[in-house]
């Protein structure tokens, strides 16, 4: 994560990360002159709400937080574009979900530390489309220097005019504020969000309603994640076919992915979507650690299916990544190399779940905790081959449609896939009496 | 029968005139009052290091809520505090890129280093030692966080010398107050 990676890139191939500087980020000035709010004047003084909501339907733009929906779609939901527009409702907000939990993710904080400007000129002309007048970001407590700078960035924004009222010279008028959260990752789902934002414990609610029509404080409401909404100013200045163009395959644009583990040179970088695991891992990552050889990977997050070496020529988009039996999920690859014990690796991950799951619901709250306790069993070498059908039926019992929100959900998948891949591994713990790896260490 | 006697308690002198503003200012960009209580736990917690009762109750009463709401609140989320923490709280990244790259023996170090286990002060005061879920340093792992710093590829020496220079300049800070 550091500028060398960036050095090179052009404003048209990395239209996210060209102006990233994590030493010093530009301030107003320079960021206007770099070409920033260049989209934001021509979404106000040229487009109507409609045609950018049209463009941003057009370019494909899927949310880079993990779930992969249309951003188009989902603003196109918020009531307001009827024939009569004196039916639109009077309040409504723009939220970005900045709290970025998803382990093995660290994309936003780059874009939040290293552009804040830029967020904040995409949220102008979201809240513009939407017709939103009061925005929040809502970043995770941890992500310090990142509210710092987005404080003073959204101070400068003020001070020219860009926020507040009569942005512009024109009649929108729109009000952005930063609310830090106390951390909980259940804070990352978008209607806990919504209710961490109103000051309650982070449940997630129930759907319908959707957010687009009554989220918070019972008004329509846009939740986005961070690098969603920093695609938008590059669309607007340069239109759906570039951005199009940008990836080679169906998804549109640029992902900035990620590497960690032990991996050479971890860190991330801004390419087209739809680059090879391959091309991610060895080509910027430069491969494992000397000595070490690859296991498997989960491809986007905790929360996303493993993945083995035979799937590395495997395009990092939503379609071929879904097609090869996970998600793309946040696109942060975790590596898993031969020397570091995967059933310990799922320990750790559904420890995570276990410990974050808000306890709103059986199947999370009881089956987490339940699936801890049986892989620390095996993991010290107590376990039993029957442990492993336990698990299997767990995988059940906390599966989509059975859960309130995707917490569950987005724990079973590492589960789930690595009691399919690494089953001789789980075994292996079982007969053995012992973890081949550490010798018992959980 | 025993008479049970009540008194009532008034709060509202508890908190200090820059707590109020903070609080207030906090309460004015939402659409009611209580809406601003996790941030209020946030800025009391900022000045006291941690959240007492009688803070509880100040804030509830402060933001015309029950304090049996603000306590739920304030329990489930990590960054509060309900119990008295050292000066410096040291939130140990434990998820995923860290395990897979060296967080157990940075762990070992600190608990040798300093005597305590999760959840537990040094004698002294000075040193609270927490989990927290991953930090988003996944590519500089294993990582923690004390107050606001973020510190990166640990290794069980590198995390010795921090905690050893935050021993230094605690002793500094004291000398100064003297």
């Amino acid at each position: 994560m550091t500028n060398s990676h960036l050095a090179g890139s052009s404003a048209l191939t990395k239209p996210l990360t060209h102006l990233v500087n994590l030493e010093q980020p530009l301030n107003f000035s320079q960021y206007q002159a770099q070409g920033g709010y260049v989209g934001a004047t021509k979404a106000l003084h040229e487009y109507s709400p409609k045609q950018v909501l049209d463009l941003v339907s057009d370019s494909g733009l899927q949310g880079r937080g993990g779930a992969g929906f249309p951003t188009g779609m989902k603003w196109s939901c918020v009531p307001m574009f009827a024939d009569d527009d004196t039916n639109a409702p009077e309040f409504k907000y723009l939220v970005c979900n900045a709290d970025e939990m998803e382990p093995g993710t660290f994309k936003d904080r780059m874009l939040l530390e290293g552009v804040p400007h830029q967020l904040i000129e995409a949220m102008i002309i979201a809240a513009y489309t939407i017709g939103a007048n009061r925005a929040y970001i809502f970043i995770r407590g941890e992500y310090h220097l990142a509210a710092e700078r987005l404080t003073a960035a959204i101070a400068e924004a003020y001070q020219a005019k860009w926020l507040g009222e009569n942005i512009q010279g024109t009649s929108f008028q729109l009000d952005l504020y930063v609310h830090s959260s106390a951390g909980r990752y259940i804070c990352g789902e978008e209607t806990a969000l919504i209710n961490a934002l109103e000051g309650k414990r982070a449940n997630p609610r129930a759907k319908p309603p959707f957010p687009q029509v009554s989220g918070l404080f019972g008004k329509p409401t846009i939740v986005n994640n961070v690098e969603t909404l920093s695609n938008i100013p590059h669309i607007v200045k340069n239109g759906v076919e570039w951005f199009k163009n940008l990836s080679p395959n169906s998804d549109a644009g640029t992902k900035i992915y990620g590497a960690s583990g032990r991996v050479k040179t971890p860190g991330l970088w801004e390419l087209p979507m739809g680059t090879t695991i391959r091309e991610v891992l060895y080509h910027h990552g430069g491969g494992l650690l000397d000595g070490l050889n690859l296991k498997g990977f989960l491809p986007g997050g905790a929360s996303t299916d493993f993945l083995l070496p035979e799937h590395l020529d495997t395009p990092m988009d939503y379609d071929s990544i879904g097609k090869a039996g996970s998600r793309l999920g946040t696109g942060g690859l975790i590596i898993l190399d031969d020397q570091n014990c995967p059933v310990a690796m799922v320990l750790n991950l559904l420890k995570f779940f276990a410990q974050e799951s808000c306890g709103w619901c059986t199947p999370c709250r009881d089956g987490t905790p339940w699936v801890v306790e049986v892989l620390t069993r095996i993991e010290n070498g107590q376990g039993k081959l029957a442990d492993l059908d336990t698990l299997d039926e767990l995988c059940d019992f906390m599966w989509l449609g059975k859960t309130h929100c995707a917490l569950a959900p987005g724990a079973v998948e590492p589960l789930k896939s690595a009691l399919r891949y690494f089953h001789d591994d789980f075994e292996q713990h079982i007969s053995k009496g012992c973890c081949p790896y550490h010798g018992g260490q959980s | 029968m025993d008479i049970i006697k009540t008194t009532t308690l008034d709060f509202s002198h508890y908190l200090t005139e820059q707590e109020i503003a903070d609080i207030e200012h906090e309460a004015s960009i939402m659409e009611y009052r209580e809406a601003a209580g996790i941030e209020a736990l946030k800025i009391v917690q900022a000045h006291r290091g941690w959240v007492s009762d009688d803070s509880l109750y100040a804030i509830a009463d402060l933001l015309n809520m029950p304090s049996a709401q603000l306590e739920e609140v304030a329990t489930f989320y990590n960054l509060i505090y309900r119990q008295k923490v050292g000066r410096y709280v040291i939130h140990l990244c434990d998820s995923i890129s860290c395990h897979l790259t060296g967080y157990e023996e940075v762990l070992a170090a600190i608990k040798q280093h300093l005597g305590i286990e999760y959840g537990q002060t040094t004698s002294d005061g000075l040193f609270t030692l927490l989990s927290n879920v991953c930090l988003g340093g996944c590519d500089k792992a294993p990582t923690m966080m004390i107050a606001k710093q973020h510190y990166q590829q640990l290794t069980p020496a590198r995390v010795v010398d921090i905690l050893s220079s935050l021993q230094f300049q605690a002793k500094q800070e004291d000398k100064a107050d003297d």
